[in-house]
């Protein structure tokens, strides 16, 4: 059965490629372009893997993020959190907030494709 | 006479009076005994006997009035001379009439003489001191008046001892910009600065000296200085500099180490630009490298996808590709953006300073002028098209090294024999040309000229023309006009704003008078005694002001148009702390009422309104005595204002018209102009609100050592006494 990942990202740019490239690996694929629709999407299909952009309409990824970790049914869920700010500062927060991973804009696809292996365990 | 001779002379004399009286009476007895029959009857001798003493007696009585007056009155008289004397200097007693007499005042004479001479020696003394502190009042106004920075000096209690005028200027700003006059000799610092804020930095002047107590014993080393930042009423931010006044006796306060601490001088630096200027710096970093990753992550992704797939469909293709054109096109915009609003905070920061266009110039053309070693003729120079106006912000060392290197370097190779400096403005930037007529110059060796190290006459220096002008963030060129035969070396420099207001000289004192800036006299107030009533008059800060109305009815609608006031502290008028505002009243002015205060409509239109003018003023009179003539009149139209302004004028209030009336009760009027005449005041500028508050501080000035006569020496006392006159049984 193939993995479930879920993109929440408002910027459509950067949504084309990563859907393209998870869907050429064998990914079932999910977008959300804002907070709300993300959190909810969260819930409604349960995916194994969210990659959360920090910076979105209406509700944050710290705050998607918090509230995911807030629900024990989705404790299996892995976090993996996109920002384009990369202080230092805003990385320690993610992790502290209960993301399992952290990658700031611009990274490489390749190590992107390899962190979501890692934290799928594949 | 000696007195010894004296004194026989007058034993003689004695003895002689006694023997003549005996001789007298035995005569008399003698001749009137006779032969019997002949002789006189007994009672016509006890008769003649009577007849000769009562002679005697008044003979003697005539001779001791007369030692009287000379040895016993004459002495008392001069006595009561001495003590008068003892009183006023230059006084002598007068030529006595004994002997005795003229020598005792002749010695005091003498011991007055030498008392006169100590008296104006200690004057002179005195008035030297008096002159010296003046003069290093001077001079330390002067160096305060030029620096440029803010300097206040306070007490422990945070009252204002000293400032300067840039500090006046930066500080009396009130929160909607106006000046609110929050700075002021005895006002409290903590009307500008948050209280806490300052204990605060008072509490961190003991650490430094806790690390060099033990091994300081005379803690002189040990006095430390905090350092803080914070805003001001206006909103500008200060950097601010304590450092703690010492006190040389025991005074109760804050101890630092040994010594004890009367006050604290503030230096404050308006950072405000500056921290602006960092401000954006850091937003552009900030704006370059975070806004600058959403766009590279899509771009990279997008660029990514292309390269390592080649199997992708067109569509998704073409998907990729627009990705990669927009985001391209987005940083594009993002970097020009940044690039036009902080070009000018990026550059770096040489030590450029703003000098007016006009005298860079002046002083260029007297540089370039200059004779010089080995050349028989001067260069002569000419500038023309000046704007005057021009501020720049250059390194003008380097600018006048390269604007000369040129000349000469012209002068040397090409024979010009004079040149032009112009200076125009050019949009925001400012254009500054050297150029020449006539000779021929070609662009390779202007372009070498301007990228060689400037060297001329012996002086050189390791930098090129492009390397100063570049530093001044310009550029630099050489152009020919074929027309008009004319080459220059054009140089565009950013223009500057022309600096704000520099240091103004320090309001000189006049004669005798302290420059009202300062009044060390604070320092001894005492911190806890601020129960007004019980205070000495002398010691107390008051307001004086005055109102200018529409008319004399304020519960009938009347209303001010303008306040007017000055402050008295430590007995001393401040001319130059003074409230002097219009307002707009809303209403019509009647044709009466502007007779007697002269203001038009016109000058009322724009200005604040009474709501608005308040709360400044209720400001301004914090911590006083309010003082005003026929104070009742001006204090009912503020307290009809308490509902509207939202500040309540509850401070206590004496009226030069009461207090006239307790000092000269007998007079038919006490208008300000005649009691002004009375005390010798005078007037001028009256029936402009400040003009007559300022009357009114000169006359309530005069009054109180008058009242000091009358036992009236505190507020209390003040007030009770203003009650008790007819006129103020009058309502207020």
């Amino acid at each position: 059965m193939s993995k479930k990942i879920l993109i929440a990202d408002d910027e459509q740019n950067i949504v084309i490629s990563i859907e393209f490239l998870l869907r050429r690996e064998g990914f079932e694929v999910l977008i959300a372009g804002d907070g709300e629709e993300a959190l909810a999407k969260v819930r409604a299909e349960k995916p194994d893997l969210v990659l959360l952009d920090v910076m979105m309409p209406k509700m944050n990824g710290f705050d998607v993020c918090q509230a995911m970790r807030a629900d024990p049914e989705l404790s299996a869920t892995r976090i993996l959190m996109l920002t384009a700010k990369g202080r230092d500062t805003e990385v320690s927060k993610g992790l502290g907030l209960g993301a399992d991973g952290y990658m700031t804009k611009p990274f490489s696809t390749k190590e992107l494709l390899a962190e979501v292996r890692k934290l799928l365990e594949m | 006479m000696p007195a010894p001779r004296k004194l026989l002379l007058a034993a003689a004399f004695g003895c002689l009076f006694v023997l003549a009286v005996v001789l007298a009476t035995a005569t008399v007895m003698r001749l009137t005994e006779g032969d019997a029959g002949g002789g006189w009857s007994p009672g016509g001798r006890i008769f003649l006997l009577l007849l000769l003493t009562l002679a005697g007696c008044a003979l003697s009585y005539r001779l001791i009035a007369l030692l009287y007056a000379r040895y016993v009155n004459a002495p008392l008289r001069m006595a009561e001379d001495l003590a008068a004397m003892t009183a006023h200097s230059g006084l002598r007693l007068p030529e006595a009439a004994s002997e005795e007499l003229r020598a005792l005042a002749l010695a005091a004479n003498h011991l007055l003489a030498s008392r006169d001479a100590l008296e104006s020696d200690v004057a002179e003394r005195v008035r030297e001191a008096r002159a010296s502190l003046e003069e290093e009042r001077s001079r330390l106004a002067a160096l305060m008046a030029d620096l440029s920075q803010s300097v206040v000096v306070c007490n422990l209690d945070g009252r204002v001892l000293l400032y300067n005028q840039r500090a006046k200027r930066e500080l009396s700003e009130g929160p909607d910009g106006s000046n609110a006059e929050l700075l002021g000799l005895g006002r409290s610092i903590y009307r500008v600065f948050d209280r806490a804020l300052i204990e605060h930095a008072l509490e961190r002047l003991q650490p430094a000296a806790g690390d060099l107590a033990g091994a300081a014993d005379d803690g002189r080393k040990a006095i430390g200085s905090a350092q803080f930042v914070t805003a001001t009423r206006a909103g500008r931010l200060l950097r601010a500099h304590m450092s703690p006044v010492l006190g040389s006796d025991g005074q109760a306060g804050v101890r630092v180490g040994n010594l004890a601490v009367s006050g604290f001088v503030l230096v404050l630096d308006d950072v405000t630009q500056t921290n602006e200027r960092h401000a954006r710096r850091d937003e552009l970093i900030q704006s370059l490298i975070e806004g600058g990753r959403g766009p590279l992550g899509s771009l990279r992704a997008a660029a990514e996808m292309l390269s390592d797939f080649a199997d992708i469909a067109p569509r998704q293709r073409d998907r990729f590709l627009g990705v990669i054109r927009d985001e391209a096109s987005a940083l594009s915009a993002q970097f020009e953006k940044a690039a036009a609003a902080f070009s000018n905070d990026l550059r770096e920061r040489w030590l450029l300073e703003e000098i007016l266009g006009v005298e860079l110039l002046a002083v260029a053309a007297r540089r370039i002028g200059e004779q010089r070693s080995g050349e028989q003729r001067r260069l002569v120079v000419k500038t023309e098209n000046v704007d005057e106006s021009l501020w720049l912000r250059v390194d003008s060392f380097g600018l006048l090294q390269a604007l000369r290197y040129l000349a000469w370097r012209l002068q040397d190779e090409y024979e010009v024999r004079d040149v032009r400096l112009s200076l125009q403005r050019s949009g925001h930037l400012a254009q500054l040309d050297l150029y020449w007529v006539g000779t021929f110059m070609n662009n390779e060796v202007a372009m070498s000229w301007l990228q060689d190290s400037m060297s001329v006459d012996g002086e050189s220096s390791p930098l090129s023309v492009v390397d100063v002008v570049e530093r001044c963030n310009g550029e630099v060129w050489f152009q020919r006009e074929r027309v008009s035969h004319r080459a220059f070396f054009r140089t565009m420099l950013s223009a500057a704003e022309a600096p704000k207001e520099l240091p103004s000289a320090i309001i000189p004192a006049s004669d005798g008078e302290r420059p009202e800036f300062y009044d060390f006299d604070i320092f001894r107030w005492s911190a806890g005694s601020h129960e007004l009533d019980d205070r000495p008059l002398a010691e107390l800060s008051y307001t004086v002001f005055d109102t200018e109305t529409t008319g004399l009815q304020p519960s009938a609608g009347d209303e001010i148009i303008q306040i007017g006031a000055t402050r008295i502290v430590n007995r001393r008028l401040l001319r130059h702390e003074c409230f002097d505002q219009l307002v707009d009243p809303r209403r019509p002015l009647s044709q009466e009422s502007v007779k007697v205060h002269g203001i038009t409509r016109d000058l009322l239109a724009g200005q604040p309104v009474i709501a608005v003018v308040l709360p400044t003023f209720h400001a301004f009179c914090a911590d006083t005595v309010m003082v005003g003539h026929n104070a009742a009149f001006d204090m009912r139209f503020l307290q009809l204002k308490e509902r509207q302004s939202g500040v309540c004028f509850d401070h206590p209030v004496l009226d030069t018209l009461l207090l006239s009336a307790v000092l000269h009760p007998n007079q038919s009027t006490h208008r300000l102009e005649a009691i002004a005449e009375r005390l010798g005041v005078s007037v001028f500028g009256r029936h402009t609100a400040l003009g007559d508050a300022m009357v009114t501080g000169e006359v309530f000035l005069k009054m109180l050592p008058l009242l000091a006569e009358m036992g009236i020496t505190t507020l209390r006392q003040a007030r009770e006494a203003s009650e008790r006159t007819y006129h103020a049984r009058l309502k207020y």
